[in-house]
């Protein structure tokens, strides 16, 4: 646990109703857009978030400062900022705390990056299933409305600012860019063909910016702070600076939402924020560190970087999970940190079950306009749910390898990747249980809640599992 | 029997189609406000929004099919959606479905005899360091035990299970 750490991006998700304007603004909220609004050059606004070293948060790491460099509109161009809300990679569920607990966080956000890359219009798309969030979204909306700071002079500032939100309608795949900007505009969300990029063609064929939830709360206090203030809270800085949002979910006693600097690592994140593992006897197996798409890592896996030049040789021979989570860290270790919302899985888990899980999901997702990635999560499926149903064959461990590497690289979107990356992780780091479940699926009667679902039912000779993650209180717990 | 929206729905219509430069960017806006109202998109309600939208009714078509929370067939006056994604499934996600199809009695992708309730299973909902969880409609039901699940079963006026 980082020592005395006040959390910045979370600070008002303790304070009651702190949706609220009123209570959000008592709180700081909205001081920092007058500021950048009325006394600042929107140049000023980009070199400090580009000294920040903010580092998209929802999922690829894209540096946001360097992002917003490439616009380059044409006269007569309408610029739009469009914030992705849309949630959906398994194991995620950061942004849904920012858009509940504190909306005028997100909106102060939009305000500062609409003035600083040039956008007149906003628009927030959240994910379909998240009604109430869209509802709490539309009312912090109408009271910044009400008050003046969202509309035609925010801060009686002659420049119209309109935030709007955009409900999905439950498909994954709109949180890629060119998906989310389809769905938007009406259409299936169906990715575009890159390039042109959504900077130069995005939203109604104008140049656009497209960032997370998160990356947008980061802004006001960076421009509060100061760039380079905010990016040496890192332990990764200046290359991934700030702070950000971890999620911690599956077997751990304290699920949750916690806020750190950036470069905790996953040890600290289960041990020190997640409360531990669930149960005492069931050591830690695998941990896959930032959503589903992210190949797994195991804790009895050591760094091998003996090269003075590796970027991880400060963490060579130790555990894969002491290494700092960061952008280029975790690629280095090839993995990816993703969302940085990490889904923990005990002694009890079989691999190959696991796998299937979300080949399921996988496959349910795909769009399906490219071949490769519609047949092949397909067929991924298929072979896993052989496997574990015991009609498995040997070489079938090597048909999911080549199935995987026919879908990379052959796709307009990187859905293909985030499914054959994992699925060729969990053999790399797991392959006996494949072998395994080849030869005789998996072992009788298996299910991978085995080790919570006595909890389930109140059982009191496992009562850990039940209760662990409902009452809890801790005042860093900032869970929605 | 032709579809049409309630004055009071219609005007939510009219308000949507100023936050974009174009009809057709308010398709899905448009089309959640026809499911409220309609509790699913029928081939009328298709029809109505092509022609509101000046879109052809095959567009409207291609959209609502591609999104999952289109209902194209009718479904229960509740929908139960069951998230069994890796996070809730390592916490008894799959225990929480096999506990609603014993109650509604009916499998995943079904509707209770009563016609009070659809029960689906969701890929992931964004909820995961709350699993087990259910949607119930617009309302998420976090770290659920198979008690406290049937409370909120109750609570939305389900049958009693029949015992076996």
């Amino acid at each position: 646990m980082v020592a005395d750490y006040e959390p910045i991006l979370s600070s008002r998700y303790g304070v009651p109703d702190a949706h609220r304007l009123a209570v959000a603004e008592r709180n700081g909220a909205y001081a920092t857009a007058k500021k950048a609004l009325l006394t600042m050059r929107p140049d000023a606004i980009k070199e400090e978030v580009k000294k920040a070293s903010l580092r998209g948060r929802g999922g690829a790491g894209f540096p946001a400062g360097i992002k917003w460099g490439f616009l380059n509109p044409k006269e007569g161009d309408d610029i739009y900022l469009v914030i992705n809300g849309d949630e959906s990679e398994p194991g995620t569920f950061k942004d849904r705390t920012l858009l509940n607990l504190d909306p005028h966080r997100l909106i102060e956000g939009a305000l500062i990056t609409c003035w600083a890359i040039g956008a007149h219009k906003a628009y927030i798309y959240i994910r379909g299933e998240l009604a109430h969030s869209i509802a709490i979204l539309d009312a912090a909306l109408d009271e910044a409305r009400a008050k003046g700071y969202v509309g035609a002079r925010p801060f009686g500032k002659n420049y119209p600012i309109e935030i709007f939100s955009h409900p999905g309608a439950g498909a994954y795949i709109c949180g890629e860019e060119t998906a989310l900007l389809n769905s938007l505009e009406g259409r299936r969300g169906e990715p575009r063909l890159k390039p042109p990029f959504p900077a130069i063609k995005g939203a109604f064929g104008m140049p656009t910016i497209v960032n997370n939830v998160e990356t947008i709360s980061a802004v006001p206090d960076i421009i509060r702070m100061g760039g380079e203030t905010w990016c040496n809270l890192s332990r990764l800085a200046p290359r991934d600076g700030g702070v950000r949002l971890y999620g911690i979910s599956g077997h751990v006693k304290k699920p949750g939402v916690y806020e750190a600097p950036v470069g905790i690592t996953l040890r600290e994140l289960i041990d020190d924020y997640g409360g531990g593992m669930l149960h005492d006897d069931r050591p830690l197996k695998a941990v896959i560190p930032g959503g589903s798409s992210t190949p797994v890592l195991r804790p009895d896996r050591m760094v091998e970087a003996e090269a003075e030049d590796h970027p991880l040789h400060e963490w060579h021979g130790k555990s894969e999970i002491d290494v700092p989570m960061g952008v280029d860290t975790f690629r280095a270790l090839g993995t990816m940190l993703g969302t940085c919302c990490a889904i923990v899985m005990d002694s009890s888990v079989n691999m190959v079950d696991a796998a299937r899980n979300l080949m399921r999901f996988y496959r349910h997702e795909s769009c399906g306009q490219c071949t490769p990635c519609r047949e092949g999560s397909g067929w991924l499926q298929n072979t896993l749910e052989e496997v574990c149903e015991g009609r498995g064959r040997p070489e079938d461990v090597a048909l999911l390898v080549d199935i995987a590497n026919n879908m990379m690289g052959n796709t307009i979107c990187a859905f293909a990747e985030g499914t054959a990356m994992p699925m060729l992780g969990m053999i790399q780091q797991f392959h006996q249980e494949f072998v395994d479940a080849a030869a005789a699926g998996l072992p009788e009667g298996y299910r991978h809640d085995d080790s919570t679902r006595a909890g389930l039912a109140g059982d009191p000779a496992d009562a850990v599992a039940d209760g662990a993650s409902t009452d809890d209180t801790s005042t860093d717990e900032v869970t929605a | 029997m032709p579809f049409a929206l309630t004055a009071e729905r219609e005007k939510q219509v009219e308000a949507l189609l100023t936050r974009y430069p174009n009809a057709r960017a308010a398709l899905i806006p448009v089309l959640w406000v026809c499911q409220r109202q309609h509790g699913w998109i029928s081939p009328a309600v298709r029809d109505w929004v092509a022609q509101r939208l000046d879109l052809s009714t095959a567009t409207v078509t291609g959209v609502v099919t591609f999104y999952t929370m289109f209902f194209d067939k009718p479904v229960g006056e509740h929908v139960i959606w069951v998230c069994r994604t890796l996070s809730c499934d390592l916490r008894g996600g799959k225990a929480i479905q096999e506990h609603l199809e014993q109650r509604l009695g009916c499998h995943a992708g079904g509707t209770s005899t009563d016609g009070k309730f659809t029960l689906m299973k969701a890929e992931c909902l964004a909820a995961c360091g709350q699993a087990p969880m259910v949607q119930i409609d617009d309302d998420y039901h976090e770290n659920l035990t198979l008690e406290g699940l049937d409370q909120i079963l109750d609570s939305v006026g389900a049958a009693p299970a029949e015992e076996a």
